[in-house]
């Protein structure tokens, strides 16, 4: 116990150090200033080029994927419901990375070789499709069996009432755990940086390989992280606003 | 207009209903009426093939369907746009405004014009009174007014027959009389209707005949005078005594 607490106190002497050593020395200070300014830009090309599309691209195909896999595990015919629960069963039971490194380190040993992004993005949009059919799956559930039967009796056929009644009554209960899914994948694209994919943190791991200025870039990677997040949950806020309209308060 | 013969149907083991034979004219409004559990919402659901029949045959105008056999996909749809269906809970799309929930029919299954569905969802609108409240959502609206968006729902596609299943009961009692109206309106417009409902008011002023179901047979049928004033069957009597 008593080693432990010394320890502690310890570190923090250290980050104290650390800390002054930036703040009552002028000259470390400014080749700090120097190098975040410099690295910025990287940086946020990294997002711009990398980290957003990769997110963006992935997700779009994760939920079509997502949405045909909860259709599958809800059409009632066997095979189709089998296949689906091995495949949300498989993704959701083994780590993300370790799926990035069989499609981007173990496809080419079977002759299969993929560019670091398509990779990523298979290995992505994999991931989303799993995680988010159960969402969807659980949020079509939630519509009352009368509103389907409302659209059969106005002559509607599975796909009318799929289309034009259930997912978009689905979509709004779906919404808050689906921007959860987003935000994560946003964070995992840094994962991306393990298979060649020069995203934002790839960059920064780079940027500091070359100054050693660990802590400075991943914090700066963390904060543009969280800028993108905290945007994105605001946009989440007035998507939410919007499918409420029909809703009594 | 509407001839049903032999309708059975089954859930599992539950014989629910045990062999209906029922016609009805052109024009005319039968009331049914029977203890709860008796079937009668499963009839209406039989007639609108929400649910498969298990045997027996319904013909409504001149399509015919027969149980006995497996009937494709496409004749079930054709068929079930002969009738129109009133649900208890009244089952509207709560992310469409009345509008929308009246023009929604014709325009994704009749693939008619927007500007055409919504000047005649307009209309349906206004004949059951909610002329003043086309753009208003489900959740603004009373359970009376509700209930009238689902009939002219169902109006706008153009049954030849109406089916309601106990329309008003769900209703607090002083919404239940513009409900009746609107379907009186339609009464005596020449609409043919099938309707399960308790409102005794309603089925003296507007029903042709009234059907007494119980446990999946129809024990009694005749005028509402006759049924509700001088029922034949012991069983009737007691069933009516007891609502009363
Ligand atoms: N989908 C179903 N599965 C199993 N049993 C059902 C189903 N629907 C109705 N039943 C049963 O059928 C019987 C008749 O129900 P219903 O037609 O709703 O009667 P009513 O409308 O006259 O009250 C009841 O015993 C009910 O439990
Ligand atoms: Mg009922």
């Amino acid at each position: 116990m008593k080693t432990v607490l010394m320890q502690i106190s310890l570190k923090i002497g250290l980050v104290k150090m650390y800390l002054n050593s930036i703040f009552t020395n002028p000259e470390r200070l400014e080749r700090l200033t120097n190098i975040a300014e410099s690295s910025l830009l990287p940086l946020l090309k990294g997002a711009i080029f990398y980290t957003i599309p990769l997110t963006l691209i992935s997700f779009a195909l994760g939920l079509t994927l997502a949405i045909l896999t909860a259709l599958a595990r809800l059409s009632g015919i066997k095979p189709l419901e089998i296949i689906a629960r091995i495949y949300v069963s498989a993704i959701r039971g083994t780590p993300l990375l370790v799926q990035l490194f069989i499609i981007f380190y173990g496809l080419p040993t079977v002759g299969i070789t993929i560019d670091p992004f398509p990779s990523a993005v298979i290995g992505f949009s994999l991931n989303v499709g799993a995680y988010a059919s159960e969402i969807i799956r659980a949020a079509i559930q939630s519509i009352p069996k009368g509103q389907w039967e409302a659209g059969y009796s106005i002559g509607m056929n599975y796909q009318q009432a799929l289309k034009r009644i259930i997912l978009p009554q689905a979509s709004r209960v779906s919404i808050p755990p689906l921007s959860n899914t987003f935000i994560s994948l946003v964070k995992d694209t840094s994962l991306a940086s393990m298979i060649l994919v020069t995203e934002m943190f790839r960059k920064a791991q780079e940027i500091a390989a070359t100054n050693y200025e660990f802590l400075l870039l991943y914090t700066q990677a963390a904060l543009i992280y969280w800028v993108i997040c905290f945007i994105l949950s605001i946009v989440q806020g007035r998507i939410e606003r919007r499918l409420d309209r029909y809703v009594s308060k | 207009m509407i001839t049903i013969k032999g309708l059975t149907k089954k859930f599992d083991d539950l014989e629910v209903l045990k062999g209906i034979d029922l016609e009805v004219e052109k024009g005319k409004v039968v009331v049914v009426i029977g203890p709860s559990g008796s079937g009668k919402t499963t009839l209406l659901r039989c007639i609108n093939i929400l649910e498969t029949p298990t045997s027996g045959s319904i013909t409504i105008s001149n399509s015919q369907l027969d149980f006995s056999k497996t009937v494709p996909k496409k004749r079930i749809s054709a068929f079930r746009s002969l009738t129109g269906m009133v649900f208890q809970s009244y089952n509207l799309f709560p992310h469409k405004t009345a509008l929308e929930n009246v023009m929604e029919g014709p325009v994704i299954v009749k693939k008619e014009s927007s500007a055409n569905a919504s000047r005649k969802a307009e209309q349906l609108l206004s004949k059951v009174g909610l002329g003043d409240k086309l753009h208003y959502y489900p959740f603004q609206l009373s359970g009376g007014q509700q209930q009238r968006v689902g009939i002219a729902r169902a109006l706008a596609m153009e049954p030849k027959v109406m089916l309601f299943d106990e329309p008003t009961s769900a209703l607090d009692p002083e919404l239940v009389g513009d409900v009746l109206k609107a379907m009186k309106d339609l009464a005596s417009e020449g609409m043919t209707m099938v309707v399960v409902s308790h409102e005794m008011r309603f089925a003296r002023e507007a029903a042709d005949e009234v059907i007494f179901m119980d446990r999946g047979i129809i024990i009694e049928r005749g005028a509402p005078e006759q049924i509700f004033s001088t029922p034949k069957e012991e069983r009737t009597q007691q069933f009516l005594q007891m609502i009363q």
